[in-house]
Order: structure tokens, then sequence, then C-alpha cells
């Protein structure tokens, strides 16, 4: 989908210091070789299946269906997938380049703290070193994801600076990876950031839709009418999206985090609320104040609490191939509690902005229509900051 | 000649950066006269950003104590008319795309011609990206200058080649590559600059000895202080004018010809080289 520069229409783009053009020219270079080496795609593919335990289930949620009374409801359970979340595919896939690459030391941001379990998990395996840099905010809601890191042998870094959040994260581990590049891979955990991270990590994930698309043809013989995933930066919903591009009868739904509505400034929907810009060596829609200095967001989710949103999404939406819609704290919480009591399914405060949304649309939809939501993370780290939403005062 | 090229021809040049609106704006207005007094070639006002994802710590908290002075894009253009009234010297804005871009890219360069800005620093814009801002630039008689890394490697000839007004060489102190020979030193980074183009090359620094400055301009064009002045700034506040002229003085007479200093900051670099140390470089980590 995108030209040699990493464009995506208008969007994407290296806009970075030069001081990192050389590791990012470094690295598209191993991945274009890499991706077409059928012993690294071997490779990886063991990993996937042996330990990560793809491929996912999609699973028919009939309680769900009856309940809302309109078309068929499908899961895509990235949430069963080892650590937790899609966020492994991704990680899996850059891990192993990076050791083809000669890298020995992995470095990520993270926001709820899934992408750099997932990181750390995967330097584990490999015997890579690790370090996570995490806004000291998300330290503190997602204390049980700093503990998982440490114990799988990583360093976790409390990003103070800025709105100590996901952004911030970002920021400090490009500028991390500006001062060591030699031994040091950039594990990115979204679709974001300069070419050729938005394509590489695309790729990567895009393992969710060919697996979709397939599991639903054996099970149905049919494509989906609409896929849901909930979006920040953007990377379950592009893997989630991809193998459906060119099928244009499949409508593609991409679920934003208002937080506390759009009409307010604690959001973090940047389609709905933002403007084009320049911001963490892409262009893409941002939330921005006037004078392009980015904007404080807000959602409940850490991991939907970026201003920003990767350049592929940015496209889809510039063509109108991909809808974008905006959930509220409020409903996404209240799709987080409709899962785990209609299907016995803790969905990720994340996932469960796409189950609000879907829950507003499968009832005006008929019967022999399809929705497939990606279920992209399980939700056993937001028990307790969803307890306390609701004014209980648990503390893990 | 821009008028850039042109402050480079009474010999070698001091650039004095500073982030507008720390601690507020009328005291960068005198920083920037006391500068000049003191000796500046040039001057490099940083519009602040909320996440200027290239710099360290120091100038980090100098752009987020400015935006929270609530200091804005058009409270600094009234600035730099107010400062063109007597400031004759060349001055470039430094800023990231985003300020740019999202001002509107033709209203911004515009605007900086018109107030008489001579060019612009944006470290979040790669040679692969410049046609973002360079056709503008063109048209409105803007340098819009490149930036060289250590890391830049065989992109040094590209980049100077493509390069106007001057070459920024800049660095990060912990890039050291660890005993790698991979890293070009400083002086063969300059060198194959000079085989790829005639502009002349600055390098960007951060530590305030005048010894280490004047044996960095002995090895280039000049020499941008990084934080130097920033630092003087956030410790004396509006008291920081007279700080920072004395600091400029200094500075100026360090990277004068045949100054005793300069042989012996030449020794303290190469061996700092050697080390793999680039302890005065920018664009990272101050």
């Amino acid at each position: 989908m995108s030209n040699p520069n990493g464009r995506f229409g208008i969007h994407g783009g290296q806009y970075i210091p030069e001081i990192l053009m050389h590791a990012v020219t470094e690295l598209e270079e191993a991945y274009n070789h890499y991706r077409q080496d059928p012993s690294f795609n071997r490779e990886l593919t063991t990993l996937l299946n042996e330990y990560a335990g793809r491929p996912s289930r999609l699973y028919y949620a009939e309680k769900m269906t009856r309940d809302l009374g309109g078309a068929r409801i499908y899961l895509k359970r990235e949430d069963l997938n080892h650590t937790g979340s899609h966020k492994i595919n991704n990680v899996l896939g850059q891990a192993l380049l990076a050791k083809k690459m000669g890298k020995t030391r992995l470095i990520a941001e993270t926001g709820a703290g899934q992408h750099g379990v997932a990181t750390a998990t995967a330097a584990a395996l490999l015997g890579m070193k690790c370090v996570v840099y995490m806004g000291q905010e998300d330290t503190i809601r997602q204390a049980l994801n700093v503990y998982r890191m440490r114990l799988l042998g990583a360093e976790v870094v409390p990003v103070k600076t800025g709105t100590a959040t996901l952004k911030d994260a970002v920021s400090e581990a490009m500028r991390a990876w500006t001062s060591r590049i030699e031994d040091t891979h950039y594990c990115l955990g979204s679709v974001m950031g300069p070419h050729p991270f938005p394509t590489l990590v695309r790729d990567f994930q895009a393992v969710i839709s060919r697996e979709v698309k397939s599991q639903l043809m054996e099970r149905e013989g049919l494509l989906p009418d609409a896929v849901l995933a909930c979006v920040g930066g953007g990377s379950n919903a592009m893997g989630s999206f991809y193998h459906f591009i060119e099928e244009k009868s499949v409508r593609l739904i991409g679920c934003e985090a208002a937080g506390r509505g759009i009409d307010t400034f604690e959001t973090a929907a940047t389609i709905a609320t933002g403007r084009p810009g320049i911001f963490h060596g892409m262009k893409s829609y941002f939330c921005q104040d006037q004078y392009g200095q980015i904007a404080p967001v807000y959602s409940i989710s850490a991991g939907l609490d970026y201003p920003g949103i990767g350049p592929e999404h940015a496209y889809l939406h510039d063509t109108g191939r991909a809808e974008y819609v905006s959930v509220t704290d409020e409903e996404a919480v209240a799709a987080f509690e409709y899962l785990s009591q209609t299907e016995g399914i803790i969905p990720a405060i994340e996932s469960a902005h796409a189950v609000a949304h879907a829950m507003q649309l499968a009832p005006g939809m008929r019967k022999d229509q399809i929705i497939v939501i990606t279920i992209s993370g399980r939700g056993d780290k937001d028990c307790a900051a969803i307890a306390r939403y609701r004014g209980e005062d648990i503390h893990e | 000649m821009s008028s850039i090229q042109k402050a480079f021809q009474n010999g070698k040049v001091f650039f004095a950066f500073l982030t507008c609106g720390d601690p507020d704006l009328q005291t960068t207005a005198a920083a920037v006269r006391a500068a000049v007094a003191g000796g500046a070639d040039l001057v490099e006002l940083g519009i602040p950003f909320s996440d200027p994802t290239a710099e360290g710590p120091l100038i980090q908290e100098a752009n987020l104590r400015a935006l929270q002075n609530g200091v804005t894009t058009d409270q600094i253009f009234d600035l730099v008319r107010e400062l063109r009234l007597e400031v004759k010297v060349p001055m470039v804005f430094m800023t990231y795309a985003n300020v740019v871009f999202s001002y509107g890219a033709e209203r911004f360069i515009s605007t900086c011609q018109a107030i008489g800005i001579d060019g612009l620093v944006l470290p979040d814009l790669p040679l692969e990206e410049k046609g973002e801002f360079q056709p503008l630039c063109l048209q409105y008689g803007l340098d819009l200058i490149s930036l060289i890394a250590p890391t830049s490697r065989e992109r040094i000839a590209r980049i100077a080649r493509d390069a106007e007004g001057f070459l920024y060489l800049v660095s990060s102190p912990e890039v050291t590559g660890a005993g790698k020979e991979s890293h070009t030193g400083l002086a063969s980074i300059v060198n194959v600059v000079r085989q790829n183009t005639d502009l002349p090359c600055v390098i960007g620094f951060h530590t305030s000895t005048p010894a280490h400055a004047g044996s960095l301009a002995a090895l280039s064009d000049g020499i941008i202080a990084e934080s130097a002045i920033v630092s003087l700034l956030k410790t004396y506040g509006n008291a920081a004018p007279a700080h920072i002229e004395a600091y400029v003085r200094s500075i100026k007479e360090a990277m004068k010809p045949n100054t005793p200093l300069q042989a012996t900051g030449h020794q303290i670099c190469s061996a700092a080289e050697q080390r793999g140390i680039w302890s005065s470089l920018h664009f990272g980590r101050c």
C-alpha cells in the first residue's frame, strides 16, 4: 500500500532527526531482505504457532448475537495469544529481525503495558536485553504489567516528561534510540512512527485478517460485512483490516477513544478531533492546538491514550475506505461488563471500545450479515481500574 | 550569497541559541541583544514545541517552561519584528516541523521573510523530507539548514551537496560505538563536507568551556552554543543577559586565531574523539 518512501497518500514519511536516519535505513534494508527469506519466515511462523499459540480462534458469539438481535457476531480472539494481546505478533517479527541484524538489545515504548510485556517476553525468549519506556502515569494505572515486565527481565523506565503517558514514552524511546543505535533495535509497538515502521508493523499484524478471512470462509463461506477494531496508533485495526482492504463489500470500522466525549478536551479521538500534522516521524492526523502544539489527550484506556494515528489509517480515512467512530469511556466500560457477562470473555478496555460500537451496529443489521470484532487483548490488567471507575476501592 | 553566508566572511562564527519565551519574551529580547553585544555573529531562536523529541532534558524543560508561560508563534514573530529594529546579524528559527506545517507552511515562511528571519533549522526534517518546505523556502529567500550527525556516514556527501546557508554538524554524546571505529570523527566529517560543498560547516556543542569551544571552532567554520545560553537563562532568569554577554565574549576570545587555548583544546578534543566520547555535541542529550 505504501510507496517506497513510506507514503500513504500524503501521510507517512520519515520526519526524524538525521541522527536516526542511518538506523531506519538499515532497518528498512534488513526488512526488505528478510521478508522474502523463506528461512526467516519459517522461523517466524514456528514462533507464532508454537510459542504464541496462533492461529487465534475466530469465535462465534452466539449469545451476544441473539441478545443484540441482528448481525452474526464473531470475535477474533487475539486475547488468547501468549502474553494476552495482539502485540506479540509484531514483537516476535521485529525481535527476530533485530536478532538477524545483530542487535542484542530491544527498547520499546508502552502505554497499557501490553506491548512492553510482549517485548520483554520476546527478549527473554531470544536472549536479548530489554528496556521499556512507560509514562509514569501509566506505570501507576498498569502496575501489574510493570511487574510482569520486570519479572521477565526487562528494565522499566518511568517517563515523567510532558503528560507522562504513551506519547511521552514514544518520545523518550526515540531519544534513547538516538543515543544507542549500534546494538539496539527500537521495537515500535504500533503502525506509526517513521517509515518503515508503519509498513513493517502492519505486515506482522496482517496475520489477523489473513486468518479471519480463511476461518470465516471455512465456517460461513462468506466475507464479513463489517470488521471492527479499536484504534490508538492502530496496529490491531490495521492488522484486522489489511486483507479486506481490496474487498470493497467489507466495511472497515476503527473505534477511537472519545474519553469523556469528543466535545471535551479529555479525549483521544484523533480522527474526530485532530487535523493533519507532523509528529513522531510521520505525517498523519494529530490532536493539537492552533500552533501545532500536541494536545494532552485522555482515555480510560492507556493503550488508546495517544494524540495521533498511524499514517495508513489516515489514508484509509482520507479515501473513505475505512470509517472511524468515537466511543466514550462510559460506553467502553459498559461493553467491558457486557462481554464479560454475556460471553464470559473479559476484553481489554481497549478492545471494549470496538465491542461497544458493535453493540450499536449489530441490531440494525440483517441476521444473515456478519460482524467480526477483534478482541485485541484480555482484560485482566484492567479489572482494578474498572472497579475503581465503578466506585469500588480495590487495588492490585 | 545569502546573508547567512555573508556572516562567515569575517572569520569563524559564533551562533547563539536560545529558546524564546524562557523565562519570558522580554528576557529573550534582552538576551539576544546581550549575545550580539558580546560578539555573537548569528542568532538561533528556538520556537518552543510541546514534544521536542530531539532534545535532552535541559532544552526540553526550556520548551515546556516557555509554553507554560503561554508563548505562541505569533508572539515570537512580534518579538523578531521588535529585535530587527536594532539587531543586524542573521537570525534563524529552530523549531519542529509541526510548528511550521500546522501554522500553514506558506504563511509561516512568508512571515519569516517579512520580519527578517534568514533561515530555518528543523531537526525532524532530514534530507528525505526537505521537499516538504524547500520550495517555499526558496521562494521566500530562506535557507533551509541541513543537519549532519555522527551516524550520517555515507549520507554526509549527499546532505552537503543539497545544503543551503551552512551545514549544521550535530551529535549525541552517547552515540559512541563503544570502541567500534564506525563513527567518523568530527574532523573527518568536516573533511567530507569540504569535499562536497563550499558552504561553511558549523558544529553544535554544549560544554561551556571556552577552550573546548575554541578547539571545535578550529576544526570548522564556527560553533553553535546549544545549551550554554539556555542554561544561563535557567539559572539566572531575567538577570541572565549580563552573564550571557560575558559568556559570549569569553567564547569569542577563545575562538580568535592564535589563541593559546586552541592548541590545548584541540588535543583535548582529539583525545575525546579517540575515546569515542562526543561530550560536546547535541540534538540529543544535554
